[in-house]
């Protein structure tokens, strides 16, 4: 019985299975016969119709590039610019023998190995159909006798094209970025943006720094011409044209001048600097030396410049400003000493004293103070002055990692600061969850010591530096450090400045502001440890020097900086603002390996300072510092640290 | 007599039908593409080594006994799967779309192998549990088709969820799954379109608006969809004859050698040369189903039938995008389209079907 019905079942299955098999073949059949009537419609119907368009066709849409917009500086100073010039163009496709095809154009126009190795490149990276260039800006010369020639070579063209032109090359390379030939991963976004439309005709792309970041705004809106080609393709008439729009130009806050003035000052050093302006956040300098040149990028790069850029021991293609994490060293001080006094751990008049290291309760380890002896009865404004790491290893340890991540983290430390510019990096600002998530530890009351003076885990850009400096001088009124001050429409000519909202407020006690920056205006002063730097100036300055370790300095040995390798010597920093009553800029100086933020940092800071306060242009003899001497040896400042 | 033997024991496995359609529309892939790519021969060449190592695979499948098929299933599948989650978490980006995953000496794009994983393993999974099928087996043989379908989705490749869905449902439908839930889901289906509308990426939306009016676009994405259709629908009857078609030579089509190769043969061959094409492809379906009906157990009817629908499906959604009745999706013109994997890929569930149609003639002598 049951052996029957499973049979029946069987059969029943192989029946089921053969009506959806019936249904399966229908609808495929359906899907073939829905083919054919799109089939039938399009080319027996409406063959008329798209015959039509198809002759149509021979009228071809070509797009017009527009020009890509200007970068100006606050004072309207060109700092890119398009100009016009010819190329050399192959398509690979349409040439037979390429390498002989190039060996006969070299006898017309020069072609150097750079050349060539840059062609190949690009031709690795093309599809055979695409045009590419061989040579740019070409002479009128060689352009006349190419012309005369032209016939012996069929693929190759000479083309008018605008180039990008930086005047100020290296030094506003790390600001301006550049922009390169459109590859895959561009094209890729472009699609995902939807933008490739817009892009048709476009070969070049803001790949770095402001080009890449306002690439929207200064790239415009392609034209359309619709041309009547012959059959073989070419243009022959004109029927309709739309133009092309050209990109918006961008005023930056930058001051052209002062941003050659602070790369010159740095001499041989390389480091950063971040000049902003307290009241707005606006960047008035932006530098990162060594710089690079930009130019070397537009055409496409060849191997050996890359690699010679890439491999140097100078890095010049690192961002410093944006991108390079040091340890803040003593330029934290001012911070902590705001905090100190925010969470009521000390007031300004309590008093320590400082016998030369700092132990915390239970333990023998001796947490050194730079001078050896120490410096006797210290308090708040004198802490800051001369720079005691006793008086911070304490208040560190009494107000708590907590406390310290908290009111750093809203000074803007740890955290990226949001300036226009693509690959900011965030620095660090150590907590108890950071150091548990990194290392799977708990926070000790040792790793807060060294927090207290800027050491330890701690990281910082120099551009996050400059913008809490520029908040502490602006009184606890933060603003989003940015670069681009107004955009221009290329359209309408109208200014459109961009938004511009403070984006903390500290909520600081004005007399705890006010004994701060009165220290601060000490550093500067006889006394100070930056005092040399300073001297003479007819305005205030205020400041705060730190040198950050690049090699640890055993328990009981001494630094010494002659007898370290030149690349293990100390960074120098140097932050400041001026004039102290009414900050209208704030100075942030690294110089790598240049030992003491007084000797090297802050002479940088004060050119920066005098052009930008009195005008005053560096004597060319005065202009740079050599990096050879050790800083130490020639400062006789009380140099901390 | 040894050389006869020696063609006869290479022979064998193969279906001499299903391979001489599948020749046919090689030849057409071969001669398109040499129009289509500017008379580069070199492209030919390639194409023909892409079908050489296909073929090779195809042979190797068509040699495998049944049973050494079904035990792939489980392996392949999980294998997808792991690196359709590796995908995820470590894939690297590309269109904006994270689908290929990094090996070290090559990307690979795992949602490929989940075209024939997925039918595969559900095919296996309904043979298992053939004795008594419920509502739950059901259930589960979904779950195993969306898991995959779902991490693709989410890449976001849309085109191929879609695809892979789609050979999916053909297993459940002929494993029988009752109408009434295929109409549930039908229903289900329109109702949740809206919903589906608001999840999709900004430009999966703007291909199908672009497919109601593609003049919207004309430069961007429309541009494809205006240029197919001015190519097939000026090729008339007789088409502009072959190497002659201007919309291919004056570079109005794009993806001339990949997506719309069809865009290419059609302008030149014309609604003759269409019908042709048609004709080969109904060719090889038609042989697809006889294969299906004769297949003698449960696992190779549900294999052959999806591998079968799930070819047609290619060949229309391709056909019916170029012509302009489907929006743009990225589907190649199954065994025409120019690229070595989509080949490989088709070829392997050829060579399932081969397997599945001679080796089941063994077994009854």
């Amino acid at each position: 019985m049951s052996k029957r019905v499973e049979l029946k079942n069987h059969q029943q299955e192989i029946f089921n299975f053969r009506l959806r098999l019936f249904i399966s073949i229908g609808f495929a059949l359906l899907l073939l016969c829905t083919l054919l009537a799109r089939f039938v419609y399009l080319q027996a119907v409406r063959h008329d119709y798209y015959q039509t368009l198809a002759e149509k066709n021979r009228i071809s849409v070509v797009p017009i590039v527009p020009n890509r917009g200007l970068i100006l500086d606050r004072n309207g100073v060109v700092l890119a610019h398009n100009f016009s010039g010819y190329t050399l163009e192959v398509t690979p496709s349409k040439v037979k023998n390429l390498q002989a095809t190039i060996d006969d154009l070299a006898t017309l126009v020069e072609i150097a190995p750079r050349d060539r190795k840059r062609f190949k490149k690009l031709l690795a990276e093309s599809h055979d159909f695409e045009t590419l260039m061989i040579r740019s800006r070409l002479s009128e010369k060689e352009v006349a006798s190419f012309a005369a020639q032209q016939y012996r070579f069929p693929g190759v063209e000479i083309k008018a094209r605008l180039f990008r032109e930086y005047p100020y090359s290296d030094k506003t390379a790390h600001l301006l970025g550049y922009i390169g030939r459109i590859n895959q991963t561009d094209v890729d976004r472009l699609e995902d943006n939807e933008s490739s439309a817009n892009y048709r005709g476009t070969d070049y792309i803001g790949k770095t720094g402001l080009e890449q970041y306002y690439e929207n705004e200064l790239h415009g809106t392609t034209g359309i011409e619709q041309v009547e080609v012959d059959s073989a393709g070419r243009a022959v008439r004109i029927i309709s044209r739309s133009p092309p729009v050209s990109g918006n130009t961008l005023v930056l806050s930058i001051d052209a001048k002062l941003q050659e003035i602070a790369e010159q000052a740095f001499g041989a050093y390389r480091g950063a600097l971040v000049a902003i302006d307290p009241s707005n956040g606006e960047i008035l300098a932006f530098v990162s030396r060594p710089g690079y040149d930009p130019s070397l990028f537009v055409d496409g790069i060849d191997a050996e410049s890359w690699k010679e850029l890439n491999d140097s021991p100078d890095h010049p293609l690192n961002n410093r400003a944006l991108r390079g994490q040091y340890p803040s060293g003593s330029t934290i001080k001012p911070f902590m000493a705001l905090a100190g006094l925010f969470y009521n751990i000390r007031s300004p008049e309590q008093t320590i004293s400082d016998p030369g290291y700092y132990t915390l309760s239970g333990s023998s380890h001796h947490y050194r103070d730079w001078k050896q002896g120490g410096h006797g009865s210290v308090d708040l404004f004198k802490s800051i002055v001369i720079s005691c790491d006793t008086y911070y290893y304490g208040l560190a340890v009494e107000m708590g990692i907590d406390n310290i991540f908290e009111f750093l983290s809203r000074f803007g430390f740890g955290k990226k600061t949001g300036i226009d510019l693509e690959g900011e990096t965030s620095g660090l600002l150590p907590s108890q969850e950071w150091k548990m998530k990194r290392f799977k530890q708990k926070w000790y009351a040792g790793d807060t010591v060294s927090v207290g003076i800027g050491q330890g885990y701690s990281l910082v850009t120099p551009l996050q530096l400059a913008s809490a400096t520029a908040t502490l001088a602006n009184g606890g009124i933060g603003f989003k450090p940015h670069l681009v001050r107004e955009i221009k429409n290329s359209r309408t000519n109208e200014l459109h400045k961009l938004e511009n909202n403070p984006l903390i407020d500290m909520k600081l006690d004005p007399a705890h502001l006010d004994l701060v920056k009165r220290a601060m205006q000490a550093v500067t002063q006889p006394g100070g440890t930056a005092a040399q730097a300073s001297a003479g100036a007819p305005y205030t300055i205020g400041g705060k020097t730190g040198t950050a370790q690049v090699v640890g300095i055993k328990q009981g040995e001494k630094y010494d900086a002659s007898k370290i390798d030149e690349r293990h010597r100390d960074h120098a920093w140097f932050i400041s603002f001026a004039p102290v009553d009414k900050p209208r800029i704030a100075v942030v100086v690294l110089a790598e390996n240049g030992g003491h933020g007084g000797g090297t940092a802050a002479p940088i800071a004060r050119k920066v300072m005098d052009y930008y306060l009195l005008g005053k242009v560096p004597k060319p003899t005065e202009a740079a510092i050599p990096a050879t001497t050790p800083a130490a040896s020639d400062a006789p400042d009380i140099e901390a640290d | 007599m040894t050389r006869r033997q020696l063609w006869q024991r290479i022979t064998q496995h193969l279906d001499l039908p299903l391979l001489a359609g599948m020749l046919m529309l090689m030849m057409v892939s071969l001669l398109t593409l040499y129009s289509a790519s500017e008379h580069n021969f070199e492209r030919v060449l390639a194409q023909g080594v892409n079908i050489l190592v296909a073929f090779f695979c195809l042979w190797v499948v068509a040699n495998l006994p049944l049973h050494y098929l079904m035990r792939t299933a489980v392996p392949i599948y999980v294998f997808g799967m792991a690196l359709l989650i590796g995908v995820a978490l470590f894939g690297e980006i590309s269109h904006g779309a994270r689908r290929w995953l990094n090996i070290g000496v090559a990307t690979i794009q795992p949602s490929e192998l989940m075209k024939i994983g997925v039918p595969l393993m559900m095919a296996w999974y309904f043979e298992k549990h053939e004795a008594a099928l419920t509502y739950k087996n059901y259930a589960i043989a979904a779950v195993l088709l969306l898991l995959p379908v779902g991490l693709i989705a989410r890449q976001p490749d849309l085109g191929t969820a879609l695809l892979i869905s789609a050979s999916g449902f053909y297993v459940l439908f002929l494993a029988g799954l009752s109408w009434r839930i295929i109409g549930g889901m039908a229903v289900a289906g329109i109702a949740s379109a809206p919903v589906l509308w608001s999840l999709m990426h900004d430009y999966q939306r703007h291909r199908i608006e672009m497919l109601f009016d593609p003049s919207q676009d004309a430069l961007g994405k429309g541009y494809h969809t205006i240029q197919g259709m001015i190519a097939v629908g000026s090729g008339g009857i007789f088409g502009k004859g072959y190497l002659n078609g201007t919309q291919t030579h004056l570079d109005f089509l794009p993806e001339r050698t990949t997506d719309f190769i069809f865009a290419v043969y059609s302008e030149e061959f014309g609604l003759i040369g269409n019908l042709i094409l048609l004709g080969m492809y109904f060719f090889v379906i038609g042989r697809g189903f006889i294969i299906t009906a004769n297949a003698s157990t449960y696992f190779t009817r549900l294999m052959a039938g999806s591998i079968t629908l799930t070819f047609a499906t290619y060949a229309f959604v391709n056909m019916g995008m170029v012509s302009g009745i489907l929006p743009i999706v990225g589907v190649p013109l199954p065994m025409v389209s120019y690229g070595g994997t989509s080949m490989l890929t088709l070829l392997l569930g050829f060579g399932m079907l081969m397997s599945i149609q001679t080796h089941k003639k063994l077994v009854k002598s």
